[in-house]
């Protein structure tokens, strides 16, 4: 393999290591708080790409608009699925929020069934993001360059905000500590909702850019996609924020170079990340950055 | 200044306070003891709302029974937790500034940090540093701190000298004389009923859930009952 080979496959491993990376941090959050693994966190990316469709198919918004309008709504969407379906439950034992979220999953694959129709749909891509950039002999697609751009600011934003705000301060404890976290007067209702609606909107612009890299739309895209960013949370630590984008990184990059160098193995791909998942749980069941930490008495 | 009337507290089949009524008069030290397990805890956690209740809890004579936790922070009420319960993972600073979260006044909430580490000077030595890498000392110092920061009228602490050296058990008592003196009123829980004793202008003995004795500090340090059952039988 030349280096240019490698540099091509090593782009485009970022490329989707960035995106795996922004969805898996929307699972790490929420169970950071709420010890819950939101297994509805796949749909959401399913949703906000029908959301940029539609926006650009049905309302004739420009692209861009649609796009900021997909990650509004997509917020709210998520937002509201914690007020319906886990809110009600958090005093339940653990397990009735996790068969909520695997029914709100459910729900969300047949309602797009049902609403937008089972059969595939071409996602609208802009021509800005298919232009060929030439670099010596390299040559990639601008989406491949374009999307850890916007992938990389948005995870750099997010720990900006985690780490030096009042509001970030406030998620960091209640996820250490809900009770305390009260004690303090926050309001964890609050933080929680906000906590969903940051993860879902992450998740969205993920969504949106898996759009335009594999521009076939129907309403169970997000199952895949969904399970990978799972597995990359819990191998980079489930909980820890950084952990999650470690995780996106070394499952995308992993797939990549894996079907690049084994090319025989290439219908394994999927295969992949959950051999990884296999090989953390045995050997390091908290994740490369998780805690070593024993259940709270 | 807070005055509980008829409180309950369910666990499940568990009832873990039995109808007891309790007032704290503003600057006073009020201590209640009792055997582990007796509802100390459960009594301060009802009267934040962290746990379910039922009858009445009134500060400064609003109704404050069913209002969430942090509109009771909001209105004067902090607390010491069992156990510190300092946010490890995050600096002390930080800490300080989660005990300020309710607050707005920019000015105020950094005068009042200076004020904590004016009290506690190894809080300031170790700013930057994380909460959970202080000694088991410096973590309480910390939580007492942390519930100052919110420059409460009434103080509740919860063991705040359980798991440590007998030495600094000294330096605690000290502490809480220190921000009574300040203006704050102060409801305390101790296992070191001697201590809390001394120092309390009325206390409170809970037995299973209801309060069996009350009377000053004074009278119950030489009440034959508590002397035998708290204070080891010597006098």
């Amino acid at each position: 393999m030349t280096f240019e080979l490698f540099l091509q496959h090593f782009i485009n491993g970022i490329s989707l290591g960035s995106l795996y990376a922004l969805i898996a941090i929307g699972y790490t959050m929420v169970y950071g708080i709420v010890r819950l693994i939101n297994f509805a966190h796949g749909d959401i990316i399913m949703l906000a790409a029908y959301f940029v469709f539609f926006g650009v198919g049905l309302f004739h918004m420009p692209w861009w608009l649609a796009a900021l309008f997909s990650i509004v709504l997509t917020a709210l969407v998520g937002m509201g699925i914690e007020k319906a379906a886990y809110k009600p439950l958090r005093d339940a034992p653990r397990i009735s929020i996790l068969i909520s979220a695997i029914g709100v999953s459910f729900f969300l694959e047949n309602f797009g069934i049902v609403v937008f129709g089972g059969r595939p749909q071409a996602f609208y891509s802009p021509e800005v993001f298919q232009r060929v950039i030439k670099l010596g002999n390299v040559s990639i697609i601008s989406l491949g360059i374009i999307i850890p751009i916007i992938a990389i600011t948005l995870l750099l934003g997010l720990v900006y905000v985690v780490n030096n705000t009042r509001t970030g301060m406030a998620m960091r404890a209640c996820s250490k500590d809900i009770d305390t976290a009260k004690l303090m007067g926050i309001d964890v209702d609050r933080i929680i909702s906000l906590t969903f609606g940051l993860g879902s909107a992450l998740a969205a612009v993920g969504g949106i850019m898996w759009g335009l890299k594999y521009p076939q739309l129907h309403p169970l895209i997000g199952i895949m996609p969904g399970l990978k960013c799972f597995i990359a949370a819990v191998v980079g630590g489930i909980g820890n924020i950084p952990g999650a984008m470690l995780g996106g990184f070394i499952l995308g990059l992993g797939e990549i170079l894996l079907v690049a160098f084994l090319p025989g193995l290439s219908g394994y791909r999927d295969a992949f990340a959950f051999v990884i998942l296999i090989l953390i749980l045995l050997f390091r069941p908290t994740g490369i950055l998780g805690e070593k930490v024993a259940e709270k008495v | 200044m807070l005055e509980i009337k008829n409180l309950n507290v369910r666990y499940g089949g568990i009832h873990a306070v039995r109808g007891i009524d309790m007032s704290v008069k503003e600057g006073s030290i009020v201590t209640l003891i009792g055997a582990n397990g007796a509802g100390k805890s459960s009594t301060l956690r009802a009267v934040l709302s962290l746990v379910k209740k039922t009858g009445t809890v009134s500060f400064m004579g609003e109704d404050i029974s069913r209002l969430p936790t942090r509109e009771i922070v909001k209105r004067g009420i902090s607390m010491v937790p069992e156990g510190r319960r300092v946010f490890a993972d995050l600096t002390i600073f930080e800490n300080l500034m989660l005990g300020a979260y309710i607050r707005k006044d920019e000015e105020g909430v950094k005068k009042d940090i200076e004020w904590v580490y004016s009290l506690f000077p190894r809080l300031k030595e170790r700013e930057k540093q994380l909460a959970g890498t202080l000694s088991g000392g410096e973590q309480q110092m910390l939580a007492v701190g942390r519930a100052l920061m919110s420059r409460p009228k009434l103080l509740m602490m919860d063991e705040p000298s359980l798991g440590l050296a007998p030495i600094l058990v000294g330096e605690v008592f000290r502490i809480i004389r220190k921000i009574h003196e300040e203006g704050v009123t102060i409801l305390l829980i101790e296992q070191n009923a001697r201590m809390a004793l001394k120092i309390a202008d009325y206390a409170y003995v809970l037995e299973t859930g209801a309060i069996t004795l009350t009377g000053s500090g004074q009278e119950l340090l030489r009440n034959e009952r508590v002397t035998r059952a708290y204070l080891g039988g010597a006098t």
